[in-house]
């Protein structure tokens, strides 16, 4: 996302032009940890009220993007920019934002009700004891552990405590709040149940968050744009959906839900569709994202639920949908629906799923037995075949993270 | 073998220990504190009050305990929590482990003989003969109340170093984070999160020094030249030069109860401070 040149708002004291209706900015931001780049000139800008995450693998640099709008980075180069003003060399006390620490960094030593005022409190002039009450009160009950402000830290269950620290950040009613993967702690149930929460809390409060997850599912359940990161660098930044329908990359598409990928060379293509042949021969077309030169090994994405499974050939169906005949390898039920590995001579092994309904009508596939797998043109994604399990390029080396 | 049984197998060497040699010898103490001085010395079965009653007389080596052996530890602790801070906090990993053991690198060497070196550097070819170089003529260092804290300060700092070491080095620096993030500047964080979680290795180090010196007698007879001098050294004099075994029985029963009371308030003080603070596990 490179909208810092285009529509300069107001030049500020500083002589930095904040991008209108945007809270935050990274300008070419880069971190190194001595020869590491942990974040490789980041550009973004973060708009006023909406969810944003940074969601990749471990040592992707979004914990370190992150922590340089917290405020415990600095930049090695670049600016990042809060509320308009350049923030790099500002300490984190100073910093109208809060974070909600991954395992939440509560004070062992304070009650619930401490905790949460304890951000009040630095406050200069500080407030008075029935205002700082009043708002803890409050947001106590947002946080909906209303009357636990007694309780000690340490009696309260892990979800309790993800509460407090949620409310210990928001009853600053800060400009950005950053989220550090704050639901790796809890069970899957609870995370569930607490990402619904964060999202309806984030829709009424109106303020910006901004979470870093390797949770794809996390990510996609709650953002309004995702922002994919590797090797310290943005690879692809959107909504939800955009990510998933229309991936930039092999890499996104890997890690955006599940999909399978069939190599081959790009032997032609006309109006956004390409037509791809794969090592075996085959021919398969789909829509094409990006710049292509015919020739070059490119991937085509096909997710496993666009994959339809049938017992007889299917009939002849729109232009360009490919029909191939498949043997069921494996069947795994899923509850909500059941994958099933299937292999063709041509195109090795891929995964298809198939929803209950569909299930019930085709009836299940046993494994051994023969079926023909089919998808529609619009389903198969031409997509630039950057490799997923090779590291990236040197100097990207992935960085542990705190 | 039942459980029950193994289990009063393993306590049994400590029970034993803890009986003969903890108990037991207390009993007698307390015995003979009630007893009187036989004409040769030692001992001679009576009850009598006598003794307790002469405990005045010692008043001075009492006085000289319960002022110099809290003074002792809260200067110890002054100088020993910026060090220990220094060396979990701010010293680069890589000496840390190395300036730890310069910490306690004087342990190797007999208390005694350190003391020696006290008394040359503290007598008067020592500092004072450099102060009066500077015109500051008769300074007298050796045998006064200053050279006795100074021999328990240098003594005694390690042991107040390593339970505060401990307790720094425990603390989950994203507290700090936590903190800073909220707005505290770094000195306000330190007041409001270091140090109230460093609370019970300063509770532990000062207790370890504080019992300590309490029944401390080397340092007030070498440094003290006995001007300077506690109930241990009036124990000593007591029992091995006057052989008043009842009456130095009644003294040491005096400080035993003197310790056991200020270490009950303390605990108190402490525990209603801290509360509870160390069964937090840092989630």
């Amino acid at each position: 996302m490179r909208q810092t040149k285009q529509n300069p708002g107001q030049l500020n004291s500083m002589g930095y032009a904040p991008i209108p209706g945007s809270i935050a900015e990274f300008r070419g931001a880069t971190k190194l940890f001595g020869e590491v780049v942990a974040a490789d000139h980041i550009d973004l800008a973060i708009f006023k009220g909406e969810f944003l995450s940074f969601l990749g693998p471990s040592g992707c640099g979004k914990t370190t993007a992150l922590r340089m709008l917290a405020g415990f980075e600095t930049p090695s180069r670049g600016d990042v920019l809060i509320d308009g003003d350049r923030v790099n060399d500002m300490p984190p006390h100073r910093r109208p934002v809060n974070m909600v620490f991954q395992h939440y960094a509560l004070f062992p030593h304070l009650n619930v009700f401490d905790n949460i005022a304890y951000g009040l409190r630095q406050r200069r002039p500080r407030p008075g004891a029935s205002e700082i009450a009043t708002k803890v009160e409050r947001t106590l009950e947002t946080v909906r552990l209303p009357g636990y402000g007694k309780r000690r830290i340490w009696e309260m269950s892990g979800g309790q405590q993800q509460r407090v620290a949620l409310a210990r950040a928001l009853v600053n009613e800060p400009k950005l709040l950053l989220l550090d993967e704050p639901m790796a702690a809890l069970d899957r149930k609870l995370r569930r149940e607490m990402q619904i929460e964060l999202q309806t809390l984030q829709r009424q409060l109106g303020i910006t968050f901004v979470l870093v997850t390797h949770d794809q599912e996390e990510a996609l359940s709650m953002s309004d744009r995702i922002c994919l990161m590797r090797g310290g660098r943005i690879v692809q930044i959107g909504s939800p959906r955009s990510l998933y329908d229309e991936p930039a990359s092999r890499y996104v598409a890997d890690f955006v839900g599940k999909s399978n990928f069939f190599e081959g060379r790009l032997s032609g293509r006309s109006a956004g569709i390409g037509s791809v042949e794969t090592r075996s021969g085959m021919l398969l077309s789909g829509r094409t994202v990006g710049d292509f030169a015919e020739g070059q090994t490119v991937a085509v994405s096909i997710r496993p639920e666009q994959c339809l499974l049938s017992q007889s050939e299917p009939g002849e169906a729109a232009a360009g949908a490919t029909r191939i005949k498949v043997r069921i390898r494996n069947r795994i039920f899923l509850g909500e629906h059941t994958e099933y590995l299937v292999e063709s001579g041509g195109m090795g092994e891929f995964l298809v799923h198939v929803s209950r309904q569909a299930d019930a009508m085709s009836g299940a596939f046993e494994a051994g037995e023969e079926a023909w797998a089919s998808w529609p043109r619009e389903a198969a994604i031409v997509l630039e075949n950057d490799a997923t399990s090779e590291p990236p390029k040197k100097g990207n080396e992935h960085v542990e993270e705190k | 073998m039942r459980p029950q049984a193994r289990n009063w197998l393993l306590l049994a060497p400590a029970g034993a220990w803890f009986l003969f040699m903890l108990v037991l010898p207390l009993v007698v103490v307390l015995v003979f504190s009630f007893g009187e001085r036989g004409p040769a010395g030692g001992y001679v079965p009576a009850f009598t009050l006598e003794q307790y009653l002469n405990l005045p007389a010692r008043w001075t080596a009492f006085k000289n305990t319960l002022t110099l052996a809290p003074v002792g530890t809260m200067l110890a602790l002054l100088i020993a929590y910026p060090l220990a801070y220094f060396l979990a906090v701010r010293a680069n990993p890589k000496w840390r482990m190395m300036l730890l053991i310069l910490v306690i690198v004087p342990f190797w060497t007999s208390i005694l003989i350190r003391s020696y070196a006290w008394i040359f550097i503290l007598g008067g070819r020592g500092i004072p003969s450099l102060l009066a170089m500077v015109g500051l003529e008769n300074v007298r260092l050796i045998n006064t109340p200053f050279a006795v804290l100074t021999g328990i300060i240098y003594g005694y700092l390690p042991l107040m170093v390593f339970p505060i070491y401990v307790s720094l080095e425990r603390l989950d620096k994203r507290l700090l984070e936590a903190s800073a993030d909220l707005g505290s500047p770094p000195w306000r964080s330190f007041m409001q999160v270091t140090l109230p979680l460093s609370i019970p290795g300063v509770a532990t180090g000062c207790m370890l020094v504080f019992i300590l010196l309490m029944g401390e007698f080397l340092i007030p007879a070498m440094l003290g030249g006995g001007k300077v001098f506690f109930v241990g050294n009036a124990l000593v004099d007591l029992f091995l030069q006057s052989r008043n075994w009842a009456y130095g029985s009644a003294v040491a029963v005096a400080l035993v109860a003197i310790m056991l009371l200020t270490v009950s308030l303390y605990m108190r003080f402490v525990r209603r401070f801290s509360d509870a603070r160390d069964d937090v596990s840092l989630m």
